[in-house]
């Protein structure tokens, strides 16, 4: 069996990786080799189902606690399994308490266990959630490796030529690019920028809690370290504005006054493709399977919605072959 | 029967559309709070690119009254500036209008809301103002030509719930015949309850519904202490009084006293 997969995002990469597991021949088309287009290189790459319960529905906690294991199994050593520390400037405390009864799987630190985590936040937060089961990874060296690793265990990387006539199914993981063209899918545009510091170390991703976005800086090593991301309601997918800078940069100073001092690398911009519920589907039409919507939560959910659409791409194949 | 801006309305609940876990939450609060006026904010969804797209088109499809708003706006300009934005993009001369004084309360900024009313107000608008509780920001407003008064109740997203009750109670008094709608602070139901009881005529939440675990339960919950609160207004309630009083009669039985 022939697969095409169109789109070489962080969903397209999962399925290939997950049909290539299944001894099915895939080809990947991508159309711009540096993954320049893919929303997922914008991504914060945190695998932090249980923080994400506080805005998302159940399933996104039930379908995305295996993506911990999965990206540890696909990419041995680069997921960080060293939790997510959840904080409020003093003014917002309250809000933490809103966070901590909207989620589960967390534990309250109070300041000494804060410095015990995180050395360079030590006296500046009098309370947080740990939520001790989560991890992260770094997206843009995921994604790189994964498309490695697929290259070295024969799956064909392709450009946008259409050579579709000899696949006998293709699966459309081209996230954004199909707006207008499936229905109900919308893009909501996240803003994000990296920051270098010798200053501060961090060892896992925190978030802040703010009054309008979801905040969290998460650490790359090296000093690096990824801002995001804004939550806009919109496809435009233009230079970040400054208010959102403004605003993101705000949060790391708050964090950290040393983030005041660090040297802004780079500010860059992802429409998150999503659906009304801002929840991912696979559905399948004829030959095509498509895997979209994956909104903010593409690192967490394209494992289990790789293994769906293999599900539907095999056994449907099966039986389309029996008969 | 509500009228704004010879607009009739069955509901007295608006909602604000921003904040919520998805369009489909927002959809699903909208439907069970039977709200016929939504409130939009133009500038936050655009980020001052193209308009239109898919939001917007899905704050179209939920069939109630567009009322867009210049939320974030810190200047006279800009609001006005958003407004025009909004009538080209909804169709609608409605405008709720902010202009923001201060980041940190969201206080608005009156001198400021005053002359942004009288430009959009001459340029035919129909301007919803967020106001204070300040009955001479009010007279101004009335005076620039905006037909509704919108104060707040407490800073916007603070749900601490009415904070100055006699100032409530006085603007009411002071503008007996003006549609007034509390338009920010309110937290829970109670709060709602509250204000429509000292006889505003509307609430505008956003918040305290977005916010919420299930925010389409609380948009109904919202929406039924509202109109009791209003059925308590027409009903005509009771003063407090400093002694019990029996609800039986008491002419004609035996006293032992």
């Amino acid at each position: 069996m022939r697969v095409l997969i169109k789109g070489a995002g962080v969903g397209g990469l999962t399925l290939a990786h997950e049909l290539a597991g299944r001894g099915v021949e895939v080809a990947v088309a991508e159309r711009q080799p540096d993954f320049g287009g893919a929303a997922s290189w914008f991504a914060g790459g945190m695998l932090a189902p249980w923080c994400e319960r506080e805005s998302a529905e159940e399933t996104v906690l039930t379908r995305g606690i295996g993506a911990i294991d999965w990206w540890d199994r696909a990419l041995p050593g680069e997921v960080s399994r060293n939790g997510t520390l959840v904080v409020a400037p003093p003014r917002d405390v309250g809000e933490l308490k809103r966070f901590a009864s909207r989620t589960s799987g967390f534990e309250w630190l109070g300041g000494e266990a804060i410095a015990r985590l995180e050395p360079a936040l030590a006296g500046r937060f009098r309370e947080a959630l740990f939520f001790p089961g989560e991890a992260h990874l770094d997206p843009r060296r995921a994604l790189v490796l994964l498309r490695q690793k697929l290259v070295e265990n024969g799956v064909a990387f392709i450009g946008e030529a259409d050579n579709s006539s000899d696949s006998d199914l293709i699966a459309d993981c081209s996230g954004a690019s199909r707006i207008g063209a499936i229905a109900g899918l919308r893009g909501v545009r996240g803003e994000m920028l990296y920051l270098q510091t010798g200053e501060v170390e961090l060892s896992r991703p925190v978030r802040l809690i703010h009054p309008r976005i979801p905040l969290y800086i998460v650490p790359r090593g090296n000093g690096l370290f990824m801002c995001g991301a804004t939550m806009i309601e919109t496809d435009d997918g233009g230079p970040i504005a400054a208010r959102s800078l403004m605003e993101l940069l705000n949060a790391a100073y708050a964090l950290h006054p040393a983030f005041g001092e660090a040297r802004l690398l780079e500010t860059g911009t992802g429409v998150r493709p999503a659906f009304a519920d801002n929840l991912p589907r696979v559905m399948r039409a004829g030959n095509t399977i498509t895997l979209n919507g994956l909104y903010r939560h593409g690192f967490l959910l394209s494992p289990a919605l790789a293994e769906e659409a293999a599900n539907l791409a095999l056994t449907r194949n099966l039986k389309g072959d029996a008969a | 029967m509500l009228t704004l801006y010879g607009q009739e309305l069955r509901s007295r609940l608006l909602l604000g559309t921003a904040r919520y876990p998805s369009p489909a939450a927002l959809e699903d609060a909208v439907r069970s709070s039977a709200t016929e006026i939504v409130t939009v904010s133009l500038r936050r969804e655009t980020a001052g690119g193209r308009q239109g797209g898919a939001f917007f088109d899905l704050i179209r499809s939920l069939g109630v009254h567009v009322l867009p708003n210049t939320a974030g706006c810190h200047s006279v300009a800009e609001a006005v500036l958003t407004a025009k934005m909004a009538r080209e993009v909804f169709g609608t001369n409605w405008i709720k209008l902010e202009v923001i004084g201060h980041q940190d309360t969201l206080q608005p900024d009156v001198f400021g809301l005053v002359e942004a009313a009288r430009i959009l107000c001459a340029e035919g608008f129909e301007v919803f103002p967020y106001t204070t509780d300040d009955l001479v920001v009010g007279e101004h407003l009335v005076e620039a030509g905006c037909k509704v008064l919108m104060p707040w109740c407490a800073p916007i997203g603070s749900a601490m719930g009415p904070q100055n009750i006699p100032a409530l109670r006085a603007m009411r008094a002071h503008f007996p015949d003006m549609p007034l709608i509390v338009d920010a602070g309110i937290g829970r139901p109670s709060h709602a309850t509250t204000v429509m009881e000292l006889g505003f005529d509307a609430v505008l939440l956003n918040t305290a519904v977005a916010g919420a675990t299930k925010p389409a339960l609380m948009a109904s919950a919202f929406a039924r202490a509202i109109d009791a609160g209003r059925d308590a207004f027409e009903a005509g309630m009771l003063e407090p009084r400093d002694f019990a009083v029996p609800s039986t009669p008491v002419i004609g039985k035996a006293v032992f006293a």
